[in-house]
């Protein structure tokens, strides 16, 4: 719908059309001025353009807003010997056994980089601006850095930290009891670490990233295989279950399916 | 330079629920009515279809349908003393936005507070002395509107949805099978209860071994197919564990989109504009009456549009900061407990029980939004409280929504967060556990409240809302007295171990606990304690209504959508059966 707009130069006090008020049988409308103080302007990045919806729903061919998903195998986001510290610490946080994938092998690494690449790692949904006090642990994330940039920081500053403790070594080198020890000096905090990064905080972002990796649907690149699923028994994004609602105790056979479905489906 | 547009009948600001009520219920009468919407369009086939909707990433994780707090979001913190810091990352609520906002993503969880919960302060002090409303800094208020008054139109969202469930109280005579504590129902559900899978079935035989009173869920999952009275048309929910955080590409769930909009986007007196925020409500210069409000949409214009009756319909902390930024009302002050704007901030009380089997299979991927048993036994005032040092209570639900495995994966006592050890206790007990919830009230303080930030702005540069919250010793004594009676089922049940999660100070804004914040509009009987009559309608602006559950005084031991809805209806009626013809205050104050 357009042309609802009166002229900008309309009288504010302009009388009210009498038709549309036969419902509204009392009470002057005196319209005050609406000068409001300069807005800064709405981040468009933010919102979808304008829209009026008058007479039908807006229903329009190609606007499905499907996932994002990943692609190809390089590394984006992470250097080298983050790369490093990332898979010796994801390596750590949900290791390789026989009951089911670690987190390297079910492509975390991959995941992580790939989520710090795009939207996430720029802080999309985060609020981000200042002042930056520290706040007390119930206040939640406090920093200025997005995701991207506390994983950059808090690596350099953990390979710092494990250098002077270590004898100039970096944490992928220590053996896999000393990354332990690392891991939950930041989980508690007892670890300060320098260049601004909240310990306690970065070591939470992580492990949430490393369960997200783990678990979520493969079109993001980790759970590879559905490894992650497959170990705890999830069918993943099935979507129908009316026949299983009433039989108590049994397993349900289905093997996991990922939103692109899954391998054995393209068997001929 | 703002634009001043052609004057309608009504503006919605805000179009979840209440937005979808309001604007059905006036355009019926002929209104001319205009929704502005902060956030996005959105439905079914294109937002959340189900080749894509089991998606737990991108819309728990990652926040994809939820309010993007980079240009405006809350301050918190717990205490008077503290300084108030921005909420970064949503956490402990999901806020919404988009059209539908919520109702896109609420679990469907449908209930109606009991008649006593209208009447928390004059019931209980008549019943456990004055002190129990007062004691801790209570400020607990009635609400000034009864059970029998709102009960039309608890039915009236029951139709919409379709709600499926089992009356416990039919017209006073108690029914088998329901829940027997529950006010009196003039109608039974529209729809029979969901079937119960297999952990909310332990739940409920152990609940009534134990002499409890187990019933199923009512929900706005559907059991069946269902044709509401705008003719829109819902399926049986599939149980696909989706639900909650998410839409439901099903149409099994009762939301906006299912319910109303393809009825009301159809009508030519409706006009619904998105990507468009209200930032002020404007008023005459004796701040009687609002002439409309200011908006500016996401191209960055600024416009007046004019209106007759201003409607706030966005969330609660949305609604309240409005009326703050506008002027309308006089700010709480809680130092000297004068003014009424953000008083009464009150939230819910949760915790929760996981039980862990080694014999049973509970597939905890087939859920439901409001898939569970519950036991009403101790909510409200369901239970003698005489010595207990509390009031209020909390449903216990034996409630399987889902099983998705970044959130959902229990288990024991003990165990650490990460390594080997919590790896094999996932493998080992993800199949074979499930969670009992405990959903309690929430009494207001003198010292929970809502202000404006005098620190951080949103990106028009206008103060941000101040929330200042923690939990009362009222609360956490209920809860843990609650907690102890969720433990006593779930040992019944017989498993091999139970965990049981108690809820403790201070409040964090990390953890996700529920989405239900309430209070800081209150509604009540006199404007010296209150913002809004019973009909929703500003005391100091009678032409401004505020929806919603900024109504409530405090918060009751239940999910609040169906009083949200039913407050709406209430209101509507009123609007439309005297406010149209005789605009002014519908209660003298």
């Amino acid at each position: 719908m357009t042309g609802d707009e009166e002229s900008p130069d309309a009288p504010a006090s302009a009388p009210v059309d009498l038709h549309r008020r036969r419902f509204l049988l009392a009470g002057a409308a005196g319209i005050a001025g609406t000068a409001g103080a300069a807005m800064a302007v709405h981040d468009g990045a933010l919102g979808k353009p304008p829209q009026t919806i008058h007479g039908d729903m807006p229903w329009a061919a190609g606007s499905a807003d499907s996932p994002p998903g990943a692609s190809g195998s390089d590394y984006r986001y992470f250097r080298a010997a983050e790369l490093a510290f990332i898979e010796a610490a994801v390596a750590r946080l949900i290791p390789d056994d026989e009951v089911g994938p670690g987190a390297v092998q079910a492509g975390v690494p991959f995941f992580i980089d790939r989520q710090l690449d795009g939207p996430y790692g720029r802080g999309d949904h985060f609020y981000l601006g200042g002042p930056w006090p520290k706040g007390t642990p119930q206040q939640g994330y406090q920093s200025r850095f997005t995701p991207a940039q506390l994983y950059r920081a808090a690596i350099e500053a953990i390979d710092k930290y494990v250098a002077s403790e270590f004898s100039g070594t970096s944490f992928a080198k220590l053996r896999p009891e000393e990354q332990d020890t690392v891991l939950r000096g930041l989980e508690s905090g007892s670890i300060a670490l320098d260049g601004g990064v909240d310990a306690k905080m970065f070591f939470a972002m992580l492990l949430q990233n490393t369960k997200e990796g783990y678990f979520s649907d493969p079109i993001y690149g980790g759970n590879r295989d559905m490894g992650g699923w497959k170990m705890i028994g999830f069918p993943g994004a099935h979507y129908d279950y009316l026949e299983w609602v009433e039989r108590y105790g049994e397993r349900v056979p289905y093997p996991p399916v990922s939103l692109k479905g899954r391998p054995g489906w393209r068997k001929v | 330079m703002t634009k001043t547009l052609k004057p309608v009948d009504v503006v919605l600001v805000g179009f979840g629920w209440s937005g979808a009520i309001m604007g059905q219920q006036l355009c019926d009468a002929g209104l001319e009515v205009l929704a502005l919407e902060r956030g996005p369009w959105r439905d079914t086939p294109t937002d959340f279809a189900t080749g894509f909707a089991q998606d737990e990433l991108r819309y728990m994780w990652r926040h994809h349908l939820f309010q993007n707090l980079t240009y405006d979001t809350l301050t918190i913190r717990n205490k008077v003393s503290e300084e108030a810091l921005p909420m970064r990352r949503l956490g402990s609520f999901l806020l919404g936005t988009g059209v539908g906002s919520g109702g896109v993503h609420w679990n469907a969880q449908i209930w109606r507070f009991l008649p006593t919960d209208f009447m928390t302060k004059s019931h209980n002090q008549k019943r456990y002395g004055k002190r129990a409303v007062t004691e801790g800094n209570l400020t607990v208020q009635d609400w000034g509107i009864t059970y029998e008054e709102l009960e039309p139109y608890y039915n009236q969202f029951d139709l919409l949805c379709g709600t499926s469930g089992k009356a416990g109280n039919l017209k006073g005579t108690i029914q088998p099978g329901g829940n027997p504590f529950e006010g009196p129902r003039s109608m039974e559900y529209p729809t029979p209860p969901l079937k119960q899978t297999y952990g909310p079935t332990l739940f409920g035989k152990a609940a009534g071994e134990l002499g409890r009173h187990p019933f199923p869920h009512p929900t706005g999952n559907l059991s069946q197919a269902y044709t509401n009275p705008l003719g829109a048309q819902l399926g049986a929910c599939t149980y696909c564990g989706f639900c909650e955080k998410f839409g439901c590409g099903n149409y099994s769930k009762a939301s906006p989109q299912t319910t109303v909009l393809p009825y009301l986007l159809r009508k030519q007196n409706f006009t619904l504009k998105t990507e468009c925020e209200v930032l002020k409500v404007e008023l005459t210069p004796d701040k009687k009456r609002a002439t409309g409000v200011t908006y500016v949409n996401s191209a960055g214009e600024e416009f007046f549009q004019p209106a007759e009756i201003v409607i706030l319909s966005a969330y609660v902390l949305h609604n309240v900061r409005l009326l703050l930024l506008s002027g309308i009302g006089v700010p709480y002050d809680p130092h000297t407990g004068d003014g009424v704007v953000g008083k009464n901030y009150a939230y819910q009380t949760m915790s929760s029980v996981n039980v862990f089997f080694d014999d049973k299979i509970i597939n905890p991927f087939i859920g439901a939004g409001a898939h569970a048993t519950v036991i009403d036994d101790f909510n409200g005032d369901n239970f003698d409280h005489g010595g207990l040092g509390f009031i209020g209570g909390a449903y216990i639900a034996g409630m399987i929504t889902g099983g998705r495995p970044i959130e959902m994966i229990y288990t024991p006592q003990g165990t650490p967060d990460w390594g080997l050890q919590w790896k094999r206790a996932a493998a080992k007990n993800y199949l074979r556990s499930f969670n009992l919830s405990i959903h309690g009230s929430s009494m207001s303080t003198r010292s929970n409240y809502l202000s404006l930030d005098p620190t951080y702005r949103d990106g028009h540069g206008n103060p941000m809302l101040r929330m200042t919250f923690d939990f009362s010793e009222n609360d956490l004594k209920m809860s843990d007295y609650l907690t102890d009676r969720a433990s006593e089922v779930a040992r019944a049940m017989n498993p091999r171990e139970i965990k049981a999660n108690r809820r403790s100070r201070p409040w964090s804004v990390v953890p996700y606990q529920t989405t239900h914040n309430t209070g800081g509009a209150i509604m009540g009987g006199s404007p010296k304690d209150s913002v809004i009559n019973k009909y929703l309608q500003v005391w100091d602006v009678p032409n401004v209504f505020s929806m919603g559950a900024g109504a409530f005084p405090q918060n009751a031991g239940y999910n609040p959508t169906a009083t949200v809805a039913a407050l709406a209806y209430h209101s509507a009626h009123e609007m439309l059966t005297r406010y149209l013809k005789q605009p002014g205050p519908l209660v003298q104050a």
